[in-house]
């Protein structure tokens, strides 16, 4: 444990990731206070509560790549866990479903994690698109109830592919060998993290400052080109200046993290629809208290596969 | 009488609360611990378990489910549960409806009723599923007559209406094995029986107190 700190880099990571924070409570705060009596508070209450909230997800994030591999795999075990929870919640599913959700639970989204935890490659990569892909619909038919049998396969696809599959691919960044670079993977998941989370933090904040023309309202109200292109364009230009902690060059670091944008701001849109199409606003809304996890990844469960097959592909011998 | 929690309950009560990710909320009233039945639609074996683990602690040591003897005594592990660790108060379900003739029924009514009070007795509360059985979820069965006239017999304890939401998905009837969705769990503003009210309509207005309380909607 804390081996982590032994690299200069990484701590560099961590200090700029405190500083942010110590910085946006410090804004935070100013905003607050220099808020007139009597005018509306709630984009600066929201504000004050998202850095909250930030300061708890990042002590949280530290500790596990604190802890090595397995703290980091543990973590997205649970984050996992959590996202196919609320996502099962909210979209329908009937009684014949039951012992299919089950194996969902406790079968297939552990096994994926275990497979990474043994760095099993080959069958990390088919387990869910292939095994699971026929296990679901076989398991809901053999249950017998045949009403909105494509939908209901669909979904729960659907759900273990982003909850499960997606997002395992950030935590199997450790997986891969990459000539020059061995023993600094937690690096390069923090830079995944680092950047997917800043771009989505960018463009609101972005968003909030200039934002006028809509993206797609009817999806998602929030969301303007504004907030779009100055979020991906800052986040960009810091994923290109965090080089120097990955094995990339500055072109292909601001490439790769062009990409983790524009992957993000996409999952952010497909889970948007998603919620539209259920008709609720936040998945952590109608449950609160347990505060919206897939809201929060929805964006990372779109950059982390892609990264990783790019990173994979273009860097792996 | 069952001052003291008894650990496997308080074990379990844990598990439940992991399981089900119950969010608790207090709509009608507040936790109290003054003497009380509350009454909650029926759909899964973690309802009572549930509900119970949403009390504070010191009420939790004084409030005992009803529950069917038939079933809770068929195996020498359910008879230890509910009669030693959860201290539950068992009754003969349905038994005034198999009774020969309406006078030996309203006798063995009774005597239900006697039992209910009595596990009362001064200091105690309740957790009662009056549907009598558990059901799909879709909808809420109408109530069988034991509140009414447990009502009746003890107007001093409140009548505390809760509605437990998406556990039929999390252990339905018929499943052993829970899967951990979320779920809801919603008390209501006591109810009372009016003076003169009759027992249809006074079980009605139970039950429409109950789902009133649903927040997301039939899943």
């Amino acid at each position: 444990m804390f081996e982590a700190l032994r690299d200069p880099k990484l701590v560099w990571l961590f200090g700029g990731v405190l500083s942010l924070l110590v910085i946006s409570s410090v804004i935070g705060s100013i905003l607050r206070n220099r808020q007139k009596p009597g005018t509306s508070r709630t984009t600066i209450d929201n504000l004050n509560a998202r850095i909250r909230a930030w300061w708890k997800m990042c002590a949280i994030f530290t500790t596990a790549i604190l802890v090595g591999r397995v703290g980091s795999l543990i973590l997205f075990a649970i984050l996992s866990f959590l996202a196919m929870r609320e996502y099962m919640t909210l979209v329908p599913t009937r009684r014949g479903d039951h012992r299919t959700l089950f194996w969902s639970f406790f079968v297939i989204m552990p096994l994926q994690y275990y497979l990474i935890g043994i760095q099993w490659y080959g069958f990390f990569a088919i387990m869910i698109p292939v095994l699971a892909f026929v296990f679901v619909p076989t398991s809901i038919a053999i249950a017998g109830d045949t009403e909105h049998f494509l939908e209901r396969a669909a979904k729960i696809q659907f759900g273990i592919m982003v909850c499960a599959y997606c997002l395992s691919h950030a935590p199997a960044l450790l997986l891969l060998k990459i000539p020059g670079f061995e023993g600094q993977d937690a690096r390069l998941l923090l830079y995944l993290v680092i950047v997917d989370q800043m771009s989505d933090v960018l463009q609101y904040v972005w968003g909030k400052l200039i934002g006028k023309h809509k993206i797609a309202w009817r999806v998602s109200p929030n969301k303007t080109w504004e907030g779009f292109l100055g979020g991906v364009l800052s986040a960009t230009a810091l994923g290109t200046a965090l080089w120097w902690a990955t094995p990339f060059t500055p072109l292909e670091s601001a490439g790769l993290s062009f990409t983790i944008c524009i992957l993000g701001f996409c999952g952010g849109l497909v889970m948007s629809a998603i919620k539209r199409d259920i008709g609720i606003k936040d998945f952590g809304v109608v449950i609160e208290g347990h505060g919206g996890i897939l809201d929060r990844m929805d964006s990372l469960c779109f950059a982390a596969p892609i990264f990783f097959h790019l990173v994979r592909y273009y860097f792996v011998p | 009488m069952s001052e003291r929690i008894h650990p496997i309950a308080s074990l379990l009560a844990a598990i439940a609360r992991g399981i089900s990710g119950v969010q608790v909320q207090w709509a009608g009233c507040e936790p109290d611990d003054r003497q009380r039945i509350y009454f909650a639609n029926h759909t899964s074996h973690l309802d009572f378990v549930v509900l119970w683990s949403a009390l504070p602690s010191e009420i939790r040591a004084v409030t005992r489910p009803v529950a069917a003897k038939d079933y809770w005594e068929e195996t020498p592990l359910r008879r230890y549960l509910a009669e030693n660790v959860f201290h539950a108060v068992l009754l003969e379900r349905g038994s005034p409806g198999k009774a020969k003739n309406s006078d030996e029924a309203h006798f063995v009514g009774r005597h239900l009723i006697e039992d209910m009070a009595s596990a009362l007795g001064e200091r105690n509360s309740l957790i009662l599923f009056p549907e009598g059985t558990r059901g799909t979820g879709e909808k809420i069965a109408s109530f069988r007559s034991g509140l009414y006239h447990l009502a009746l017999r003890r107007p001093d304890v409140e009548l505390v209406p809760a509605y437990l939401e998406n556990l039929n998905r999390i252990l339905p009837k018929g499943e052993f094995l829970p899967v951990p969705m979320l779920s809801l769990l919603t008390f209501g503003k006591p109810i009372q029986v009016v003076s003169g009210e009759e027992k249809d309509i006074f079980l009605e207005r139970a039950r429409e107190a109950v789902s009133s309380l649903r927040r997301i909607g039939p899943a």
